[in-house]
């Protein structure tokens, strides 16, 4: 699905991390530790194709790009939760209908707030309007940036019971987080080291 | 297509749900216009002389004013990195931002035209020609405007960098659109000039959404 090979990613002159490898296949989860500062979120970009300043290979064999759930949630303030979700999954091509988009809020414990635009919302529950668009994604790869943050414990239970489901249906994950996952397994650690 | 009337459609509602973002622009364009026949004479006859010149300068300075408002809050919030990311094309993307962005601020203003023509004792010739030079000129402003906000979005203070930026490519278009203005005042033809301004929207319309793709994914891969 993505292989990488001596990845070397430099930020404004220094050197974050170097000849990184690996390559993940369907049904793997990789878990991407690090100090703050060691450049997670911007490996996660470069994987993406949004930071430019490397040198290696990345190799996509998807049809599309991976769904990406970044540092910042994509979330228009003025727009209501609902059109943000119709808007990312039109963005990602994925093909949904508002039921599917009601079911997915309801997942992550949002329903009745379809109409509330997204600027009124908490930070986690704006987190979990974003990750209501995992719940109807059917792109095989995920790449998520801190997909715990702002959560609370029950959160991080439905979201490691999601990640779990996702790589037992052959999905792939890459993602970065502080915490121990106990609910899913994890393929593979990327530590960076400056 | 369905991809550029989705992305056109949701920036028009981002544009309608802050209503004072758009209204300065235009607030400030008439606030200018009619502070001329208080500041310079009332006089029909000079203010009618100076008209296109002061219409065409605030119309200037509204457009570059509103400018910021194209993608600045979809980077903030990180949508644009979303575009970017989502494998669509940012050209299509570019395109349907600009229209958005010109429908709400281009589009009112030669909407305003008849009102501030009469304001500056223009006749009614002249305020058809100015409506018609607008119509051509204010999508060519947006897309070359375009450009420099999608170079300066990354930056916390793009606003004076993009007038340094863009004022140049603007002047061209300026110069044209008086000098379309002051050939009708003296009832000489102004056929050659709408052609000259309809060829540079159409350069503007093929070229700028390029630039504008590049520059948005220069800001958003800093």
């Amino acid at each position: 699905m993505l292989k990488v090979s001596g990845l070397r990613v430099e930020r404004s002159g220094h050197p974050l991390f170097a000849a990184l490898s690996f390559s993940l296949q369907p049904g793997q989860l990789f878990q991407v530790r690090g100090i703050n500062g060691s450049g997670k979120t911007t490996l996660l970009r470069t994987l993406m194709g949004l930071y430019s300043e490397y040198e290696g290979s990345i190799e996509w064999d998807m049809d599309r790009p991976p769904v990406f759930l970044g540092h910042r949630a994509a979330l228009s303030d003025r727009l209501t939760v609902l059109e943000n979700l119709a808007w990312l999954c039109r963005l990602q091509d994925t093909p949904v209908t508002e039921a599917q988009l009601e079911d997915a809020l309801a997942q992550v414990e949002l329903q009745g707030y379809e109409d509330t635009p997204c600027g009124q919302l908490s930070a986690g529950q704006r987190r979990r309007v974003a990750l209501a668009l995992l719940f109807v994604s059917t792109n095989p790869c995920w790449i998520l940036d801190e997909p715990f943050s702002s959560l609370d414990t029950d959160g991080c239970a439905a979201v490691e019971e999601l990640l779990s489901t996702h790589i037992d249906n052959g999905g792939a994950v890459i993602l970065t987080s502080h915490q121990a996952l106990n609910r899913v397994g994890v393929a593979g650690t990327l530590e960076l080291e400056t | 297509m369905t991809f550029f009337l989705a992305a056109m459609a949701r920036d028009i509602r981002l544009h309608l749900r802050s209503p004072q973002d758009i209204l300065n622009p235009l607030v400030f364009f008439l606030v200018v216009i009619s502070l001329f026949p208080l500041g310079v004479s009332p006089s029909p006859g000079q203010l009618s002389a100076i008209a296109p010149g002061v219409i065409w300068a605030a119309a200037l300075l509204a457009t570059l004013m509103s400018m910021d408002l194209m993608f600045r809050s979809d980077f903030e919030d990180g949508s644009l990195e979303q575009m970017v990311g989502s494998g669509q094309s940012m050209v299509v993307l570019s395109l349907a931002k600009v229209l958005a962005h010109w429908l709400v601020s281009g589009l009112p203003l030669i909407l305003l035209m008849p009102v501030v023509g009469l304001l500056l004792f223009l006749p009614f010739d002249v305020i058809v020609t100015m409506a018609v030079s607008l119509a051509l000129v204010s999508p060519t402003l947006s897309l070359l405007g375009g450009i420099g906000a999608a170079l300066t979005v990354g930056l916390e203070r793009g606003g004076l960098l993009v007038t340094i930026l863009v004022l140049p490519l603007y002047v061209p278009v300026l110069v044209l659109a008086t000098a379309m203005a002051g050939a009708s005042m003296t009832g000489l033809p102004i056929q050659g000039y709408i052609y000259w301004l309809a060829a540079i929207l159409l350069l503007a319309i093929s070229l700028a959404p390029l630039a504008i793709a590049a520059g948005l994914r220069i800001s958003v891969e800093r």
